[in-house]
């Protein structure tokens, strides 16, 4: 019984320390590679002094970023705008612990099934995360005591919760077809067939809306360089802006894995290991991210909020109903 | 006392201390981040007390979604923080005896009712048994509300629209 929970709890803590290190890694390299792939785009080198190709540019950038003095505006609130970087980026590490990374593995006749927590909700959980990541970016804002940052705060509240909305309508039509919240039984749901084929207008919805979460180009307003110098992080230096910096990567990739395993089936596919799968899944969302952030240009607010609210939520909503239908006929 | 009757106690004390907090801050914003706290506490009890359905619900409607509302309002419109005294010596007397007649009327509710010594269990109601089980039995009162939700969002779009007459050069 003891052994069996020892047993348990280290199982627990290798997979934590492997999704953590992972994720960590990768939305470094992603750095890299947005910034290499962006540059292809407007036939630039992009970052290529520190090792080949620039590979050791992330590193570079780590110790830049810990090596910066870590500064406090005059008048800001202290313990609000030193808090705010880290409710950003550890929302956004914590959703990745429902998404499901590969097939049950079977080791010394136990069946360790290839994710951190298999909750019954959780779907439910990544939205609950999604809204609390919207605290960091409004609070950081609103405690630097500037304009640019409280501007950008309000703006990044705005839209945040503007899209949530069409983003958990937009799943609906998913949890109607697997009869399920978790997010494992999503995925074995898929079995068959990935759910794109039978939803795209829900995937497209899903797409646009993750990225307006996740703030990019082009719905990066509360960030609107021209207008706003950096939005909410105007005042962070250091390491600081480093974990808003690195919580807008983690969440590149949480939302590429969601993608990934609502949408493409998850670590399913042919010949190659299912992990592997999945981060080829999870790469290629985020590479679409890249390439629609180097061709589209800013949208204007009301574009922004009329995209959100006059198109995207009624099409979710028809979505809904129409699956439904579907859903009736069929059983 | 059991390892989860300790855990309900602390869960419940930083909830109740979080409100008490939220509710005597003279910064707005510092209110609205007690608050949220206080609904994150709640929601890990509905957790603990077997729904995690409601605990999910509770974190993305009240405190994902309601207090984010509040603090965008307080944020673009500046509050004038009350000045020395919170409440006005006249609404003290009021709120002083309300207040009594709820501690007193909690406290005997507390102490009869039967079965609060059943130590405190981890249970699990799946989704799917909440969804149907209200679905079943409650689809009246989920209808009405929602027809009222539907009516307060009619009502705002309305508000929101006289506001801009066309013609008036406001919408631009």
């Amino acid at each position: 019984m003891m052994l069996n929970w020892l047993a348990g709890f280290l199982v627990l803590i290798i997979k934590l320390t492997v999704v953590l290190f992972f994720l960590l890694f990768v939305a470094a390299y992603l750095v890299w590679v947005e910034r290499k792939f962006l540059a292809r785009l407007q036939i630039r080198y992009g970052p290529n002094r520190a090792g080949k190709f620039g590979l050791l540019q992330p590193l570079a950038d780590v110790v830049k970023m810990l090596t910066k003095e870590d500064t406090v505006p005059d008048g800001a609130d202290k313990a609000f705008f030193l808090i705010a970087p880290a409710i950003v980026a550890t929302t956004a590490f914590v959703m990745f612990a429902v998404v499901p990374f590969g097939s049950d593995l079977t080791l010394f006749g136990r069946k360790i099934p290839m994710v951190v927590t298999d909750l019954n909700i959780g779907l439910l959980f990544v939205f609950a995360l999604s809204s609390l990541g919207v605290y960091g970016v409004a609070l950081g804002g609103w405690a630097s005591n500037s304009k640019y940052g409280l501007l950008g705060g309000i703006r990044g509240a705005a839209q945040m919760i503007s899209y949530e909305l069409s983003l958990g309508l937009s799943l609906i039509p998913i949890i109607m077809l697997a009869h399920s919240f978790s997010i494992v039984d999503i995925v074995d749901a898929q079995a068959s067939y990935p759910f794109i084929v039978v939803q795209p207008v829900a995937f497209i919805i899903f797409m646009i809306s993750a990225m307006a979460e996740s703030k990019r180009i082009p719905f990066d307003l509360p960030e609107a360089e021209n207008e706003l110098v950096a939005g909410y992080h105007t005042e962070y230096s250091g390491m600081r802006f480093g974990l808003f910096f690195l919580g807008e990567y983690v969440n590149m990739m949480v939302f590429g894995g969601i993608v990934s395993v609502l949408f493409l089936g998850g670590w399913r596919g042919p010949f190659l290991p299912s992990f592997l799968w999945l981060f080829i899944k999870i790469l290629l969302v985020a590479l679409f991210m890249i390439w629609v952030r180097g061709t589209l240009p800013r949208l204007r607010y009301d574009q922004l909020m009329t995209i959100g609210w006059k198109v995207l939520i009624p099409v979710a909503l028809l979505n809904i109903l129409a699956t439904a239908a579907v859903g009736v006929m069929i059983h | 006392m059991t390892f989860l009757g300790l855990l309900f106690y602390i869960l419940a004390a930083v909830t109740v201390a979080a409100t008490a907090v939220a509710i005597t801050r003279r910064n707005m914003v510092h209110a609205v981040v007690y608050l949220i706290v206080s609904f994150f506490g709640t929601a890990m009890i509905f957790y603990f007390f077997g729904a995690p359905l409601l605990a999910a619900l509770e974190v993305i409607i009240y405190a994902g979604a309601i207090m984010v509302l509040f603090l965008f309002v307080v944020m673009m419109v500046k509050v004038d923080s009350p000045g020395e005294d919170l409440l006005p010596a006249r609404q003290w007397i009021p709120a002083a005896v309300f207040g009594l007649i709820y501690l007193v009327i909690a406290f005997l509710m507390i102490f009869e009712t039967r079965g609060a010594d059943a130590p405190l269990g981890l249970l699990i109601a799946s989704p799917r048994d909440f969804a149907l089980y209200v679905l079943q039995n409650h689809w009246f009162s989920i209808e009405v509300i929602s027809l009222l939700l539907l009516l307060a969002l009619i009502g705002a779009l309305q508000l929101g629209k006289s506001q801009t007459k066309p013609g008036t050069g406001d919408e631009t």
